[in-house]
């Protein structure tokens, strides 16, 4: 086990006691099939939180997307996003006739990765989420062959609300629900209300 | 009974052993044998409560033995452990909000570490104190100090609510492993067993008895089986069997009774407060029951000892004068 290995190890560990990171498998079993997961986004310990609950044979092939100007600027964040997490880097900017943003996530699909996106783009702390950005929809397009599975995490923001640093110990829960894949002819808007109402249809005691 | 009293404390840890062991291998022998058995659905409800229950007495049993085994800091350690997993259970349930952050901060890495190093330590005077009088006020405090005055007293209460009875009840257990007594080495963990093995009892005892007798209940729309009937059979229950263990304490037989009875009742009502609880909250089952992967419901399990432990301490300290 090299040092990454046993860094991601303790963390999961750290992240099952902290939030007993409870996986409700209630739409797909937890299987080793090229994937999308898009989440509501509140805190920075989503990630963590989806990580965590996966698998450990799933966790190797399933990447974050990470935003390339904050977690490259130190080495050690840049060596945690890289070496620990695998982390897809993109660029928040979008430059006048640069390269399309969405490109370092086609690459790692086309690798066979599996992806978590929150499509919210930041996060809200409103309760509910904030309507979608359009890249799912494209990256649906694109690979029709990727199950698209949405995911609701609860609690996860009384465990370290925005702007504190020490997570509290609160038990928290992510519900996956069935595949929400692009139907034939499906319309941009359309697809991403449906794909954020499935989202939210997984709250646990319903979507009040 | 005298014969019993003079066996050295190895050999009596070494009968309670052979006991506690010998019975529960029985009872699930006899229980797989009943699985294997063709059965409606109505008992196989049945059997699988009762399996989790069997399990959860095995784990107990492995975890007290482990407890004992280890020794002061290990027991120590081991009861902080279950205090997190209970007040992790408990503040999940409450709605807390944001201004409460630096509170639960305090609670979980302050309070409760402190509070097992002063019972680790045998720093009893203190330790009786520290949370009621001081950790009292910081945790108001650091709330006010959060700026939301939105249901301030009820978020408070409940914090206070959850660091009585995940910290300072369950801490009490290995303080009471931690006792000394003067003309008595080594007694304490035989207390503790004593102690949880007569909770258990009237815990177990008022379940069966309640659903047997099928009395009118004292308060509904908590609890639908708790009545008085079933309650005393419960503490008298636990006095008996209090009275076939008088050996191993430091009691004579009347005492030991007595104390069992004490154990017994603060144990049950404590449970019965805690079915209030969990009905203001609006869940059945502390726990999930569906996936357990980290949450396993360990509130209900502990709550009765929460209760239970602070009232026997406190009964033998009071009792037995103890200074230390």
């Amino acid at each position: 086990m090299n040092k990454a290995d046993a860094l991601g190890f303790v963390l999961a560990a750290v992240a099952r006691l902290i939030t007993g990171a409870q996986g409700h498998w209630k739409g797909v079993p937890p299987k080793a099939e090229q994937r999308i997961y898009f989440a509501n986004h509140q805190s920075h310990l989503d990630w963590v939180l989806i990580w965590a609950t996966l698998p450990a044979d799933l966790r190797a092939q399933t990447r974050p997307i990470a935003a390339a100007d904050y977690w490259t600027k130190t080495p050690l964040k840049h060596w945690l996003t890289r070496e620990v997490f695998r982390a897809v880097y993109v660029d928040r900017e979008r430059k006048e006739g640069g390269p399309d943003p969405l490109e370092p996530l086609v690459a790692a699909l086309e690798q066979g990765d599996s992806l978590v996106i929150f499509p919210e783009g930041t996060r809200s702390n409103k309760g509910m989420p904030q309507d979608f950005k359009s890249g799912i929809f494209r990256l649906a397009k694109q690979f029709p062959n990727v199950q698209l599975i949405p995911c609701w995490i609860d609690n996860v923001q009384r465990v370290m609300p925005k702007g504190e640093v020490v997570p509290v110990p609160i038990l928290c829960t992510v519900t996956f629900g069935a595949p929400c894949n692009l139907q034939p002819d499906e319309p941009k808007a359309e697809f991403l209300a449906r794909a954020r109402d499935a989202v939210i249809a997984l709250k646990p005691g319903g979507a009040a | 009974m005298k014969f019993l009293q003079s066996l050295t404390a190895t050999q009596q840890v070494g009968l309670l052993f052979l006991i506690l062991f010998g019975g529960l291998l029985l009872v699930s022998a006899v229980a797989v044998f009943l699985a294997m058995r063709e059965k409606s659905p109505q008992n196989d409800h049945g059997l699988t409560k009762f399996a989790a229950d069997l399990r959860a007495v095995w784990v107990g049993a492995v975890v007290y033995w482990l407890a004992w085994v280890s020794g002061a800091v290990g027991a120590t350690i081991l009861f902080a452990v279950f205090s997190f997993l209970a007040l992790r259970e408990f503040v999940t349930l409450m709605q807390t909000r944001r201004a409460d952050h630096r509170s639960l901060m305090l609670a979980f890495f302050v309070v409760l570490p402190v509070q097992y190093v002063l019972a680790g330590s045998r720093s009893f005077d203190l330790f009786t104190v520290f949370i009621p009088v001081y950790v009292f006020l910081a945790i108001p405090v650091l709330s006010a100090l959060g700026g939301d005055p939105l249901r301030f007293l009820e978020r408070n209460a409940k914090i206070q609510w959850g660091v009585m009875v995940c910290v300072f009840g369950l801490s009490h257990a290995p303080a009471l492993l931690l006792l000394e007594f003067p003309n008595h080495p080594d007694r304490g963990p035989f207390l503790v067993f004593f102690l949880v093995i007569a909770t258990l009892t009237a815990q177990k005892l008022e379940t069966f008895v309640s659903t047997r007798l099928r009395r009118r209940p004292v308060a509904r729309q908590i609890d639908r089986t708790f009545g008085w009937q079933s309650w005393a059979i419960a503490c008298l229950g636990a006095a008996i069997v209090g009275g076939l263990l008088f050996w191993i304490t430091p009691f004579k037989l009347p005492q030991a009774m007595v104390m069992a009875l004490i154990a017994g009742a603060a144990g049950t009502l404590g449970e019965f407060v805690m079915t209030a609880l969990k009905r203001d909250a609006g869940v059945n089952y502390w726990g999930n029951t569906q996936q357990v992967t980290g949450a396993v419901g360990l509130l209900d399990r502990v709550a009765p000892l929460c209760f239970a432990a602070p009232v026997f301490f406190h009964s033998v300290r009071w009792y037995f004068q103890l200074k230390n």
